[in-house]
């Protein structure tokens, strides 16, 4: 499978549940299999995606920090 | 000259400034209030409207009564902000200039983004709204109750939460909680977004047998076959469905470009200054902050921007900054309730639920027309409140 990203989510700034209900809406426009990455600031959505990828199916294959910005990598299930 | 000072939007936020501003300013200022309906709406009473516990009639007054005599109040709808020439264009053609601008325009309720929500669900975040809901649960005989949000940001964070509870009460009072079911459609994993909130509300929601459904981000409604859909995939069916619907900024925001794509005012957090307009200042419910949308917000922020503006007018450095001060109440039904109250810097640390706050919000409620629009309610409470320790 390839690490090319289909769609980057923008979520900086943007407070609980912002970043959750955006990549909710975000994944829908990206196929399964395919990977959504998304950039967040809210320190709590290190929890909420993780929560969120497990409750759902999605597969959070990577998540890192770089500075104030949290970012995650999704494989759509 | 006196200054002119302009102020858009007659709710809580544009109201106090208002008032405040034309007592700060005396001869030194003119201020006039733009508000389209002229008549001023105690949102928060919704929710106890659409209960039972209260009637229509208390929840507006005529904004005129609420504004000091020295302002002006015009009721027309405002079409367009030209922030250079400094000028309001009004809605039958007349126009309005300004030194100053207060855009206090609020949010307003867009159902029609999602399928089937006006058709299908309920809500009590208009009076009408509220209205109807409570003739729908005056004729609601026992079922599925299910309760969301279609849409974020929107106001009064903790309302959905509310309503559970109070209709839980509400159903048990009729004698028709054991033939009803309610589910919380949340769409985070806990109940609500503020951690230590969801820690207090969520033992008593499973102690009320209240069901909540995580990560439930309404899609679509469809009203013939009874069931509301989530952008996880999930379905739910009911009876009665009472959704908050999405919000976004006023159209006069867009129409004067001001606004972000959902016409939300980008705003300084401290300053409350639209970001790149020296002379507009934004308030409440109507700016892009990361910060409850509700009248408390609007409350804590109004001093503010009334100093500033001051200040302004007079040639001196304006000193007050927003903190980003909020308190709320949140009922949890059977004459208790608990409060939140949190800055930028300090989450809240609400108390268990008991009946002192609830007492507060009864009181608050009584209070509002007579100290909150003027200025009146002290600063500070004389209750102990906590806070949790700061984050940063």
């Amino acid at each position: 499978m390839s690490m090319q990203i289909s769609k980057t989510l923008d979520l900086k700034g943007l407070s609980c549940p912002l970043p959750i209900v955006k990549t909710a809406q975000g994944i829908k426009e990206v196929s399964s299999g395919e990977l959504l990455e998304a950039l967040a600031t809210d320190p709590g959505s290190v929890a909420d995606f993780n929560a969120w990828c497990k409750s759902t199916g999605n597969e959070l294959i990577e998540q890192g920090q770089d500075g104030d910005v949290y970012r995650f990598l999704i494989r759509k299930k | 000259m006196p200054a002119k000072v302009v102020v858009l939007g007659g709710g809580v936020g544009g109201t106090l400034t208002a008032n405040l501003l034309a007592k700060k300013l005396g001869r030194d200022g003119k201020v006039t209030v733009v508000d389209p309906t002229g008549m001023h709406h105690y949102q928060p009473g919704y929710l106890y409207l659409a209960l039972g516990h209260t009637n229509g009639r208390w929840l507006v007054r005529d904004e005129r009564t609420l504004l000091r005599k020295d302002i002006d109040l015009v009721v027309e709808g405002a079409t367009k902000v030209d922030p250079e020439a400094g000028v309001v264009q009004l809605e039958l053609g007349g126009t309005l200039d300004f030194d100053y601008a207060v855009l206090s325009t609020g949010a307003r309720l867009v159902p029609d983004q999602i399928p089937g929500l006006v058709e299908g669900s309920q809500e009590f975040y208009s009076l009408e709204g509220a209205q109807r809901l409570r003739e729908e649960l005056r004729r609601f005989k026992g079922g599925r109750i299910r309760v969301g949000i279609a849409g974020v940001p929107y106001k009064c964070p903790p309302a959905p939460v509310e309503f559970v509870f109070m209709v839980e009460e509400y159903l048990r009072d009729r004698g028709i909680r054991d033939k009803s079911e309610i589910t919380l459609l949340s769409p985070l994993n806990r109940a609500f977004t503020i951690e230590s909130a969801s820690k207090v509300i969520q033992p008593i929601m499973e102690q009320r047998g209240i069901e909540l459904s995580t990560f439930f981000n309404v899609e679509e409604v469809d009203p013939s076959a009874g069931t509301v859909s989530s952008l996880e995939g999930e379905k739910a069916e009911y009876d009665l469905l009472v959704l908050v619907p999405p919000h976004r900024g006023q159209q006069l925001v867009i129409d004067s470009g001001l606004g972000d794509a959902s016409g939300w005012l980008p705003t300084d957090k401290h300053t409350l200054q639209v970001v790149g307009q020296d002379r507009i200042f934004a308030i409440g419910d109507a700016t892009n902050l990361p910060i409850s949308k509700s009248g408390s917000t609007a409350h804590f922020e109004a001093p503010v921007v009334a100093s500033r503006i001051a200040s302004l007018v007079r040639g001196t450095a304006p000193k007050e900054n927003y903190g980003g001060r909020v308190m709320c109440f949140l009922e949890t039904g059977n004459g208790k309730a608990t409060v939140l109250r949190f800055d930028y810097e300090h989450p809240p640390a609400p108390p268990q639920p008991n009946l002192v706050w609830h007492a507060a919000k009864w009181m608050f409620n009584r209070m509002y027309w007579q100290t909150v629009p003027q200025g009146r309610l002290p600063d500070t409470l004389p209750l102990p409140i906590p806070t949790g320790r700061s984050e940063s």
